[in-house]
């Protein structure tokens, strides 16, 4: 299995869409002539032209727009934002147009788009270009929320977002990049909405994605299992549709569970899980689910503020030690 | 450092520097090498890895902020977008302060925690460096919605780059500006390029104060690396704004000398090595030292002297800003709803 990066894995599932269906293009900012802010379209241009790799004007609104216009008619566009931050500039075009357009035609008109880029704090990027916003995209019935964790999930997992006849909010995530992985050699997809155990346990559940599965969750594991702590470790890879199921049978095992996210907690993705295994496995919980968040403030700059501001090793170990009744008082 | 032009002082007949005192123009002079120095040890520090997140440089482009911020006084307001050191400097706010916030430190001008891309100042009328791009410009009609609305004589500065003339806001802030006679002056900085991307590329008017027309307001092209001009053109606008409230759209020509951000490149796929060097020709501080020159203002010994006091200035705002301690962890909770009194 050959090895590539995040970057690669994404280009890769891009280019191949591309070379399979004429409809597919990629248009944002920097996308071409740059290269990519990011270099995730690292010589598209060079092999699609201009008419197919679109380098757009800092114009959100307008670019997602004409995303989903294209769509309706029957292109497959893949839209990149910079960063999820300035797809805030195009809230209404996703929320109120993208999303309620299949429903709100009665079945006339769907929106088969990726908006994508990445999402989540960086390195002292301060409140405005450090936000994680899939719970206000997973709290809007009509999109999909896709967020991979390695290099595989995201080959497998856009290229199924590509083909979705949904608009489908993929966030990447800046840090991860760089990250090297295995994927299977040649054509492969990975479903929408289907999850993966990471690590299989018995005492806790954790559930954690993107750049805290494996910056944060992933290594508190490591140090749980050093405890004699057996945590399992789940990847739902898609926020919505959300795999309840995995995460469900999981908890009627381990009987605790533990939810990582890099967004707020007010009304947060971890809620919505919390209340799902509440409903469904309430009888089995042993403790009251624990929600490793950000702190509910604006991300400050300076370094150490932002360091304590983040989920970390640290606090997920100790949440789940609060779940086990390790913690004492 | 916001200069009064009514001040008594020497008078300086040359029709060249306006008849301005010399002791404006000596203080233009530091103040535009002042932003180049004290960023130029940004540069240093940010390789150090003492200072984080995005960095944009103003190099090139010091005349801007110079001669426009020299047109209006402490009273009027300015706002600009993410590459705000140089405003944050030329509207006289300690570089001390700015220098702790870039070191993330207690003592910067935001605690902390807003860094370089978030510069603000209430005392000095600064209303922020701002990072979404666009972001700013209804808030700064709004600002001059204020002042119309208490019948003040204000003006507020608002900076853009060219690429920002793009996006929706830009249009949304120039039409009710217009419409409602809003005492703002929206100022493109255009170096020609946003991000990777130019002017060209982007903006199907490249002429982008001609965009000022569909609008109705008056705009004005200027020279960006000649501080004087800009100077005169902002003093222009800023007076018709603080007698008849109406707005105007300046765009001023320049060039930024380094990348995008202090992690991109210099030049690259968008533009060429020649084009930077020749660019750097045209350096405004060079320019206006040679005015100096000329003008029998200044010798080569004024020079010498401002170098080693612009140095020690941002020497000091160094070690001030490395003596600073961290903010504290609860400074993370402050700041984030206010008290609310009732009244
Ligand atoms: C809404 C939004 N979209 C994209 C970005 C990313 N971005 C930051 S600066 C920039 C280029 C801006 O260029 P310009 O307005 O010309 O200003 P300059 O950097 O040249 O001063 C872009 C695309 C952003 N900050 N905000
Ligand atoms: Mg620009």
């Amino acid at each position: 299995m050959p090895t590539v990066s995040f970057r690669e894995a994404l280009n890769q599932a891009m280019d191949e869409e591309m070379a399979r269906d004429e409809r597919v293009f990629l248009m944002g900012e920097e996308v071409a002539y740059y290269q990519g802010a990011y270099k995730v379209s690292q010589g598209l241009l060079q092999k699609y032209g201009d008419r197919r790799i679109v380098d757009t004007p800092i114009a959100e609104e307008g670019f997602v727009g004409i995303g989903i216009g294209a769509a309706m008619v029957g292109l497959r566009p893949i839209i990149e934002v910079m960063t999820f931050n300035f797809s805030l500039v195009a809230y209404d075009q996703i929320v109120n147009h993208a999303a309620k357009m299949y429903s709100m035609s009665g079945g006339h008109y769907y929106v088969p788009m990726v908006i994508r880029g990445p999402g989540g704090a960086a390195h002292m990027l301060a409140a405005t270009h450090s936000q994680s916003l899939e719970s206000l995209y997973a709290h809007i019935p009509g999109l999909k929320v896709v967020m991979p964790s390695n290099p595989k999930d995201g080959k497998g997992l856009l290229k199924s977002a590509i083909r979705d006849e949904n608009p489908v909010i993929f966030i990447e995530s800046e840090m991860m990049y760089g990250d090297k992985g295995e994927i299977p050699e040649g054509e492969y997809t990975i479903p929408i909405g289907v999850g993966e155990i990471k690590r299989e346990g018995t005492d806790v559940t954790i559930v954690a994605w993107s750049k805290m599965l494996t910056r944060v969750a992933g290594k508190a594991v490591e140090e749980l299992a050093g405890m004699g702590i057996s945590a399992e470790l789940i990847d739902p890879r898609t926020i919505r549709p959300m795999d309840w199921d995995l995460i469900v049978n999981s908890v009627k095992k381990t009987n605790r569970l533990v939810v990582v996210e890099e967004g707020w907690p007010f009304a947060g993705v971890g809620a919505q899980i919390s209340h799902e295994v509440m409903q469904r496995a309430f009888d089995y919980l042993d403790a009251p689910i624990e929600r490793v968040t950000q702190e509910d403030v604006p991300l400050p700059y300076a370094h150490n503020l932002e360091v304590a501001s983040l989920p970390s090793v640290e606090k997920v170990v100790k949440a789940v030690k609060n779940v086990m009744y390790q913690n004492g008082k | 450092m916001s200069t009064s032009t009514t001040e008594v002082e020497q008078k300086n007949t040359s029709s060249r520097t306006m008849g301005l005192p010399k002791k404006t123009l000596l203080k233009w002079y530091d103040e535009m090498l002042l932003i180049r120095r004290f960023e130029e040890k940004c540069a240093q520090l940010y390789g150090m890895g003492k200072i984080g997140g995005f960095c944009h440089l103003y190099n090139g482009q010091e005349a801007v902020s110079t001669g426009s911020i020299g047109a209006i006084t402490e009273n009027d307001y300015v706002i600009t977008a993410y590459r705000d050191h140089g405003h944050a400097i030329s509207k006289g706010i300690d570089p001390n302060a700015i220098m702790a916030e870039m070191l993330g430190k207690s003592t910067g001008t935001t605690k902390g925690k807003g860094g370089s891309m978030h510069l603000f100042d209430h005392r000095k009328n600064f209303l922020g460096g701002h990072a979404i791009v666009g972001g700013h410009l209804p808030i700064a009609a709004g600002v001059a919605f204020a002042i119309k609305y208490r019948n003040e004589q204000k003006v507020i500065l608002c900076y853009m780059g060219d690429g920002a003339t793009n996006i929706g806001s830009f249009h949304e802030s120039m039409n009710m500006a217009s419409l409602w006679k809003l005492p703002v002056i929206f100022i493109i900085e255009n170096n020609r390029y946003g991000m990777g991307t130019s002017v060209e590329r982007s903006s199907a008017v490249t002429d982008l104060h001609k965009r000022a027309v569909s609008y109705n307001m008056r705009d004005a092209v200027i020279d960006g690396h000649d501080v004087l001009a800009v100077y005169k053109a902002t003093k222009e606008a800023v007076d018709h704004a603080k007698r008849t409230h109406e707005p105007t759209l300046l765009e001023m020509r320049t060039f930024r000398y380094r990348g995008h951000s202090m992690s991109d490149p210099i030049h690259g796929h968008y533009r060429t090595k020649d084009e930077v060097e020749s660019q750097k020709k045209l350096d405004p501080i060079e320019l206006f030292a040679d005015i100096l020159r000329t003008e029998g203002l200044a010798d080569a010994s004024y020079f010498k002297d401002a170098e080693k006091r612009i140095k020690k200035i941002v020497e000091e705002s160094v070690t001030f800003a490395e003596q600073s301690p961290e903010p504290p962890l609860e400074e993370l909770y402050t700041d984030v709803y206010r008290e609310s009194t009732g009244e």
